[in-house]
């Protein structure tokens, strides 16, 4: 399960773009390896972040990963309703599951991402 | 992970795990399911309906002959004098210092044979320290290979053996007993015991018989398979220890506050270190914790209070039932306070808990 019109990073990011900003996930893939996800640590908004920096750290029953930010830019908002219910991000990664929006600092930053065929290959791996 | 899967052990349900979707692992050297369908779905439908576990990993030692009885009383720190045939219980093989070898459970079978089933990673220099420590008069034997173990655990377990054995049958095998019983022609050692905290029994019987048993039983509709990550956060529930995280050779029965295990009353060895150490006091002990919120401590997290480090987390999991993290800590004995205010760090996270004597979850 590979949206098309998302690109993709090494780590299992996702991200979305829209116009100047963006909104940032982890993939399908990503969450079936962590399990049942029960906490995560959200960025305040607010902050600016670089890319490949650690934004958000994601815990499952048994084991806690970090999140890193696709491309550089500063958190706008965060998906909230994730603090009760992360759960959300295995059910549904690129929908209800979201991070958090970003608005983005250089769009060139975009052109190392992969596309949905390139990820879905890099998965194959 | 670094252990190469081609060199790790596979249990007689390898297929049966992968049929069933399962993600597998390696486990101190076996490739084991972790979970099939999600850790926190399995761990709650043990809780309330009955979960399968395959645990061939474990090992099964025999110790037969005239003076078994003696033998392993000397061996291990529970008693043993007074078990009847069909008797089973809790202790630990001990070094000389005090150290815990292993923990396991012995099987007093006849007051010739007993059975001890230890700890999967530990299979090895158990049965070197057994042997060098067994007088010739007795017969040890290291059956584990022969031998499959499944485990059936939860309410409804008993409801579930009893459509196979009858109910007479389950209902006369009491908590910590076992009895000798027949399933499909096969001969199984059925006894009342578990990891989980649920009424649950562990079936014991031939090695070749593993799939036919875990078919008859999964099929029923209130049995479900469960990996070794729910095994694991049912039994830190429980705050039960696991070898080799919440103790070790490093550690003495008393500081893992499981002394009603060591019966002091007999020679056994490692006694007479324990009797020095506990003179001399014990300054750590282990505990359960659990987390104001839904993060969960990890192993070798700090724990601190006053801004003073006083232990360290050996097991930390979010905790399906309580909805919180939880785990075992060593801590100053002076902090062993019921709801004691800790701190859980990691140098980076820091993590607001509470001390919480076992079991953590309480019905």
């Amino acid at each position: 399960m590979v949206p098309g019109e998302l690109k993709y990073t090494k780590e299992h990011e996702w991200i979305k773009i829209e116009g100047d900003e963006a909104v940032l996930g982890i993939t399908d893939h990503a969450q079936s390896e962590l399990g049942d996800i029960t906490f995560i640590e959200l960025p305040e908004p607010g902050r600016e972040i670089r890319q490949s920096e650690n934004f958000a750290t994601i815990e499952s029953v048994k084991a806690a990963s970090d999140v890193y930010a696709p491309v550089s830019g500063k958190i706008v908002a965060v998906n909230d309703s994730l603090q009760d219910t992360p759960e959300a991000m295995n059910r549904s990664p690129y929908g209800d599951g979201w991070i958090c929006r970003i608005s983005i600092a250089d769009a060139g930053e975009l052109d190392g991402l992969m596309d949905a065929g390139t990820y879905e290959n890099y998965l194959k791996e | 992970m670094s252990e190469n899967v081609v060199d790790l052990n596979v249990t007689p349900l390898y297929n049966k795990h992968l049929e069933a979707g399962a993600r597998m692992v390696p486990f101190s050297g076996w490739n084991m399911p972790v979970q099939y369908t999600g850790i926190i779905e399995e761990h709650l439908h043990t809780r309330s309906r009955a979960g399968l576990f395959d645990i061939c990993h474990m090992g099964e030692f025999f110790l037969r002959g005239s003076s078994a009885g003696e033998e392993v009383d000397r061996l291990v720190t529970c008693r043993i004098d007074d078990m009847p045939a069909g008797k089973c219980r809790y202790g630990f093989l001990l070094r000389e210092d005090g150290g815990i070898i292993d923990d396991l459970i012995v099987f007093k079978i006849s007051p010739e044979e007993f059975m001890l089933v230890v700890n999967s990673g530990t299979v090895e220099k158990d049965r070197k320290w057994i042997e060098s420590h067994v007088s010739s008069g007795t017969e040890f034997s290291d059956e584990s290979d022969r031998m499959a173990k499944l485990d059936l655990q939860g309410p409804l377990s008993a409801e579930v053996l009893s459509r196979i054995l009858g109910r007479s049958t389950v209902e006369s095998v009491r908590r910590y007993y076992f009895a000798g019983v027949v399933m499909e022609g096969v001969k199984v050692l059925l006894s009342r015991t578990g990891y989980t905290g649920e009424q649950g029994y562990e079936l014991f019987f031939p090695a070749e018989r593993a799939a036919m048993l875990w078919d008859m039983l999964s099929a029923y509709k209130e049995v479900k398979p469960v990996g070794l990550g729910a095994r694991d956060t049912l039994r830190m529930e429980m705050g039960y220890s696991l070898y080799g995280n919440d103790i070790d050779e490093d550690r003495t029965p008393f500081e893992a506050n499981l002394s009603k295990f060591v019966f002091m009353e007999k020679d056994f060895i490692g006694k007479e270190e324990l009797l020095k150490r506990k003179e001399k006091g014990i300054n750590r002990i282990l505990t359960g914790f659990i987390c104001e919120g839904r993060r969960s401590a990890r192993s070798h997290f700090t724990v601190m209070c006053d801004d003073r480090a006083i232990g360290e987390v050996t097991s930390g999991a979010f905790s399906p039932c309580l909805k919180k993290g939880i785990g075992l800590c060593y801590i100053d004995k002076e902090c062993f306070i019921e709801g004691q205010g800790i701190l859980l760090s990691d140098g980076k996270a820091g993590i607001r808990a509470a001390v919480k004597k076992i079991p953590i979850y309480e019905r």
